[in-house]
């Protein structure tokens, strides 16, 4: 399940007329299909059966607190980036029950969702880092959460690489992107008359059995290759190299905390749609006659007062030390927990920030800037 | 594959009241077999659940070497410990546990151990004062400090004066609103490190209250020489998971519930006492 070595590509090529018979050979292996649709105003992730649902000629402009999809001239169904969701949702779920107890007399069971195989058609190279990074939180550290395991099991990823990057975009910083290189069932690259096709894992292998796919012409495997380095070219953010990162917290006393802090609302927007943030809350919720309960399980966000909450007192009771704990902690504390930082350059955190706070830029000004607020 | 969320029933066997808003439950396990392998060190807790109302992360109290039950001394600070207050005997709970690294007794032989407490019943290290007690033999000279704001707030007062009649156990206590019956001293418990005839280099500190407390009785004992790695207390955080999962706990990149509750000075020397971890 965790793929950490580059997948070697030897790709077929898939005329743009036949995309169907890929869908057809993920549904004849016994998958449901979750690729990208437009809905309200923004890419999605929605069950589709049809090519011809796919979403085509769309490109997406993101910026610090904008977002906009624009029509293209062309037939291509993947020029945009992403939406304002990865494949988080899809095994770690915003909203779930874990168990249910009965009160006469007190009994615990636990209650593990029923999942599909689902397959995803469209997943970016930060998505399947972000993914990677998910696993070795829920799978490897602490103990195995069952689950997101469950979900997780269900996947079949097909990967696509990135043509082109949205000025929100840094994932050739992080060493994550803009080309699928880890973690995907079956990799895609799309070109103008079709795409290059190749399998990531013995899964994706049997799926392609089905497909009907040539020998791709040279000229193609080379377009492949240089909208990659276009896609890498065009982007206008870049995080510092992970050590230099790690000086976040001989920076904790720098004055730009407080003057993010005067901008930020608080409102939590950036850690909903992080592909790695993983905090939770846990619930009670009680029947109505009082004989059961439920214990349910959703997205909680380091920005929330009760986040840092203990008998009353927050060890967090402001705006600068939420900000300062999620960046300190997505930035450095990730890499001791993890080995990588927990960030894969997706830039969603700057698109769906209300205000536009900006976690380069922030970051950049943090460390190299100004002297320490003595 | 066992399931890290869900809670087993456990029954109350015994109900102690210790003072008008600390309280202590025997447990065990409902299933025999599950008490039977339930394995336990002095500094780690458990996850426990009353029914409807939540979990709340409680300290285990007992000697690990009691195999039939467990205990938990709980005082009433909010909604689930107050629902908690009203269980009796025969009433049932549910379980989680144990989580996170105990107190270092391991490294404690051989040694002098200071043992210093701020607040009320500060189970997590009453603990660890019962489990070397017990063992007496293996360790060296043990002072033992309790700090209360008011001398009416100690609770296992017989106790104290039964491990300061043992040789080589040195009780010391202070509070600071003190009544006329008090034998201890006035002031901040902190205070009566200075008191002390530490032995360098032989000496180990382990220490549970406040964070303001536990830092400065840490500033006291490194004037004193003694080193950073010798220096281990115990800290309180949000924990919902007990498996380092739920993020609530962390401190810079240690999870208070699984790195912790008990850490060495010289793993959060950075972070302690900085606003905001």
């Amino acid at each position: 399940m965790q793929q950490s070595a580059k997948i070697e590509r030897q790709p077929g090529f898939l005329p743009r007329s036949d995309l169907q018979q890929l869908l057809d050979g993920i549904v004849q292996s016994g998958y449901q299909v979750l690729g990208p649709v437009v809905q309200d105003g923004a890419i999605q992730l929605k069950a589709i059966s049809d090519a011809t649902e796919l979403v085509k000629g769309v490109s997406n402009v993101q910026e610090p607190g904008h977002y906009r999809l624009q029509q293209t001239a062309g037939e291509r169904l993947f020029d945009w980036n992403h939406g304002p969701q990865g494949l988080k949702p899809l095994c770690f779920a915003p909203h779930e029950v874990l168990w249910v107890e009965q009160k006469d007399p007190l009994s615990f069971a636990a209650r593990l969702p029923e999942v599909k195989p689902t397959a995803v058609l469209g997943v970016r190279a930060c998505d399947l880092s972000a993914l990677a990074i998910q696993d070795r939180h829920f799978l490897h550290a602490g103990g195995a959460d069952p689950h997101y395991r469950q979900r997780r099991e269900q996947l079949l990823l097909i990967g696509i690489d990135c043509a082109h990057s949205a000025a929100s975009c840094f994932c050739a910083s992080t060493g994550d992107g803009p080309s699928v290189n880890q973690g995907y069932d079956i990799g895609m690259s799309e070109l103008d008359e079709g795409f290059l096709v190749w399998s990531g894992s013995d899964k994706g292998k049997a799926v392609l059995e089905r497909v009907a796919l040539t020998t791709p012409q040279t000229e193609q495997l080379e377009q492949m290759n240089s909208q990659s380095e276009q896609a890498a070219g065009e982007q206008q953010r870049k995080l510092s190299k992970p050590e230099e990162l790690m000086r976040l917290y001989q920076r904790l006393e720098h004055a730009h905390w407080q003057q993010v802090a005067d901008r930020c609302l608080g409102c939590g927007n950036c850690t909903a749609v992080c592909p790695t943030c993983f905090c939770y809350d846990t619930q009670h919720e009680v029947s109505l006659d009082g004989q059961s309960a439920q214990n349910v399980r959703q997205w909680d966000s380091c920005f929330s007062a009760s986040h840092s909450s203990m008998g009353g007192f927050k060890v967090r009771g402001d705006i600068l030390s939420r900000y300062r704990q999620w960046l300190t902690h997505k930035l450095a504390g990730w890499q001791e927990q993890q080995g990588r930082i927990g960030c894969t350059g997706c830039g969603r955190c700057i698109t769906w920030c209300p205000v536009g706070i900006d976690l380069t830029k922030e970051t950049d000004t943090i460390l190299w800037e100004g002297s320490l607020d003595e | 594959m066992s399931d890290l969320h869900l809670p087993r029933t456990a029954i109350i066997d015994e109900r102690i009241q210790e003072s008008s808003t600390i309280f202590t439950l025997r447990l065990r396990f409902e299933d025999a077999a599950a008490q039977e392998v339930f394995e336990f060190s002095p500094g780690q807790f458990n996850m426990v659940t009353h029914f409807a109302a939540g979990e709340i992360p409680i300290s285990i109290v007992n000697d690990p070497k009691d195999s039939h039950y467990f205990d938990h001394t709980i005082r009433v600070v909010g909604r689930v410990s107050e629902a908690m207050s009203k269980l009796q005997p025969g009433d049932r709970v549910g379980i989680r546990g144990p989580f996170g690294r105990g107190w270092p007794v391991e490294d404690a032989v051989g040694r002098d151990v200071l043992l210093v407490t701020g607040g009320l019943g500060c189970a997590p290290l009453v603990s660890v004062i019962r489990y070397l007690m017990k063992r007496r033999s293996q360790f060296g000279h043990l002072h033992i400090l309790q700090g209360v704001k008011h001398s009416n707030d100690l609770i296992w007062r017989e106790q104290y004066d039964a491990w300061a009649r043992e040789p080589d156990v040195n009780v010391l206590l202070a509070a600071d609103v003190v009544t006329r019956e008090w034998h201890g001293q006035q002031g901040m418990v902190t205070e009566l490190i200075g008191q002390l005839n530490l032995r360098h280099g032989r000496t180990i500190a382990m220490l549970c209250g406040p964070e303001v407390m536990m830092l400065a009785a840490i500033a006291n004992l490194r004037d004193l020489g003694i080193a950073d790695h010798q220096i281990w207390f115990s800290m309180e955080r949000n924990m919902q998971c007990g498996i380092g999962q739920c993020g609530h706990c962390q401190i810079g990149a240690k999870y208070v519930c699984q790195d912790g509750p008990v850490f060495c000075y010289s793993e959060l020397a950075d972070l302690m006492g900085a606003k905001g971890f």
